[in-house]
């Protein structure tokens, strides 16, 4: 399974110097770009943990890059994302979103069922991963 | 010319029984400035063969606010003149002999607030069948700050549907489900399974899907948020259906909402012909609910198409914006469905801006302060595949869907594989135009380079290479950019 999450999940995997473009993309539309990791990739969980605070005043996507591999070094088996952060009045939220860097397997998700009555199913979706503790995860 | 024509000011020979000319019972009033709180509209008039187009504008002033045909004394009774709409302004329509704009103000105590039903009923009341005039069409309003901030507005609005979504930075990718009638309802979530594991965001019931012999509503909603869950779980993605709760009556529209909640849906979608009313309702449902609203522009044909007579597309996309509506379809431009660029640009601009500056060429013709309403997603459906998406990245921007149903579900190797296929597309030109490429003129090639590592995008190009629908539309801006030089 590939997580599909983010802006160019279908796409190989982007480089080092590819990465380095889309960032500086957003850099040059005024965003604050940031790092995040996890290892809770369920579509829901919105909150990854975060590798430093966005770099807001970052003129430079080489510093993106830099924080990026510093990242790698402490959570390369894990997911790894970049956002970028737009403050402009009515929009206030993220502007881009996309995966630099994932475990190597990639178990994926479950459905799990509940049967209920007149043929309603709840759903979950449950990461594979999650049975594990934190930090013990794609491990 | 009746440029000359005056109210009558003197009361006893203003009220005195009989009939008067619209423009003299103080419908027509060219020295009127339009307070900041007036709705505004700007009508296109054809007046019948030897009717002066300012008494036309003048009575279709009066025939959408206070008049009747004759004089009557109870408008003593009032303070008539605040109730009466003013026509102000009528200019002729360039290069359309016989038909003229009018520009009519109307006190916002004319209408109810936070209703659509109130203020189409003035405005394209009793008015359009009125027999001086060969056709009338309203082109444009100007919504005062005033009355907007009566209107709930898009119940979850692009930006807190792209969070709900988690999805960031690219174009939403969506696909109608077809044949869009007679698949039983097993059948018929197959197909939504397949489009959304292959890359899709969204699968779409049709504007006449409801509950119908060959597959009856609840059958449809269970099976669908089957493959809605499945496909979530095997690409970790958040994926919707709209489910298409309408129907015949607001209770049983009620039901359907709540079923589709109770499976977990996060989006439902009902069709425009429901009426202004029963969309209100529904958005303020779906804002209670945590619900993405879509709206299918079923009907509106019927009254946008023509440019002489009926309703502009821009004025139906202001009223759902107020009514509050996420989503709305607003033409592809290069598509299968009427629309040129310059016209489908304003429409955009309705939907997604936050302020609507004149732009004639658009064929906006007011300012339009939107006051913080939520933005509305355009929906971009109808005969669009993957080898156009630079156009569509170019000419859509970001925040829209696009849905390609035929381009998903008629890929030769299958619909997981065509959904892949507009993915792989979409990712590869919002990387490129990121990345600093001209997509417009090197569209074709970053599609090519694409196809490389991808064998369905391949097929889809090579399939579809020669598809497009190169029409003259039929409702273009009167106006052009540069204006020409006419003799």
């Amino acid at each position: 399974m590939r997580l599909r999450q983010g802006q160019f999940s279908f796409l190989p995997d982007l480089t080092d110097a590819q990465i380095h473009d889309q960032a500086q993309y957003a850099i040059d539309n005024g965003w604050a770009v940031s790092v995040e990791y996890t290892d809770d990739p369920h579509p829901r969980n919105t909150y990854w943990e975060m590798w430093g605070h966005p770099m807001f005043d970052n003129p430079d996507a080489a510093a993106v890059v830099f924080e990026i591999n510093e990242c790698r070094k402490e959570h390369g088996g894990k997911y790894i994302r970049v956002i970028a952060f737009d403050s402009s009045a009515g929009w206030e939220s993220i502007r881009m979103s996309f995966i630099v860097n994932r475990p190597k397997d990639e178990p994926g998700f479950r459905v799990v069922r509940q049967e209920g009555e007149g043929r309603i199913i709840r759903y979950t979706v449950e990461s594979y991963a999650v049975r594990e503790p934190e930090g013990r995860r794609y491990a | 010319m009746l440029d000359q024509v005056k109210t009558v000011t003197d009361a006893k020979k203003r009220y005195s029984a009989g009939v008067m000319k619209y423009a003299q019972m103080g419908y027509w009033e060219p020295d009127y400035t339009p307070k900041d709180t007036d709705v505004i509209a700007l009508f296109r008039i054809t007046p019948q063969d030897g009717v002066d187009e300012v008494e036309a504008a003048a009575a279709v002033a009066g025939e959408s606010s206070t008049a009747t045909w004759t004089v009557v004394w109870t408008d003593r009774l009032t303070a008539c003149e605040k109730y009466r709409a003013k026509a102000y302004r009528v200019d002729p329509v360039p290069n359309s002999p016989g038909e003229f704009f009018a520009y009519i103000a109307y006190d916002l105590d004319l209408f109810e607030p936070g209703s659509i039903a109130n203020l189409t009923a003035s405005i394209i009341g009793n008015v359009f069948g009125f027999k001086p005039l060969k056709a009338l069409r309203l082109e444009d309003m100007r919504l005062p700050t005033a009355y907007v901030k009566t209107f709930q507005g898009p119940a979850t609005g692009i930006v807190v549907e792209r969070e709900r979504l988690n999805c960031y930075g690219r174009p939403l990718l969506g696909a109608t489900v077809k044949p869009k009638l007679g698949l039983s309802a097993r059948n018929y979530g197959r197909v939504v399974y397949e489009a959304l594991k292959g890359g899709l965001d969204f699968t779409k019931d049709d504007e006449n899907i409801n509950s119908q012999p060959f597959m009856h509503w609840r059958d449809r909603f269970l099976y669908c948020m089957e493959a809605v869950t499945r496909a979530s779980a095997a690409t970790g993605e958040v994926k919707g259906t709209y489910l298409n709760i309408t129907a015949g009556t607001m209770e049983e529209m009620y039901a359907r909402a709540e079923f589709a909640k109770s499976l977990g849906s996060v989006i439902v979608m009902i069709d425009l012909v429901i009426g202004y009313t029963a969309i209100q309702s529904m958005a303020k449902w779906a804002r209670d609910n945590d619900m993405i609203l879509h709206l299918h522009r079923a009907g509106h044909s019927t009254y946008t198409r023509q440019r002489s007579h009926g309703v502009s597309f821009r004025v139906i996309a202001k009223w759902m914006r107020l009514a509050g509506v996420d989503h709305l379809h607003a033409g592809t431009v290069v598509g299968k469905l009427e629309g040129d660029p310059a016209t489908t640009k304003g429409y955009y601009d309705i939907f997604r801006e936050e302020y609507n500056p004149m732009a004639l060429e658009n064929g906006i013709f007011f300012d339009q302060d939107w006051a913080s309403l939520n933005k509305m997603m355009p929906v971009a459906s109808g005969g669009i595949h993957a080898g156009q998406m630079h156009q569509l990245l170019t000419y859509l921007g970001e925040d829209v869907v696009l849905q390609f149903g035929g381009g998903t579900i008629g890929h030769p190797h299958g619909i997981e594989a065509g959904a892949t296929a507009n993915r792989v597309a979409l990712e590869a030109m919002v990387y490129a135009r990121n990345a600093g490429r001209d997509i417009w003129n090197e569209g074709p090639d970053i599609l090519r380079d694409a196809a490389e590592t991808c064998t369905p995008l391949k097929q889809a190009l090579e399939i579809w290479k020669d598809v497009t629908f190169d029409y003259t539309s039929t409702d273009a801006p009167d106006f052009a950019p540069t204006p020409e030089v006419s003799f």
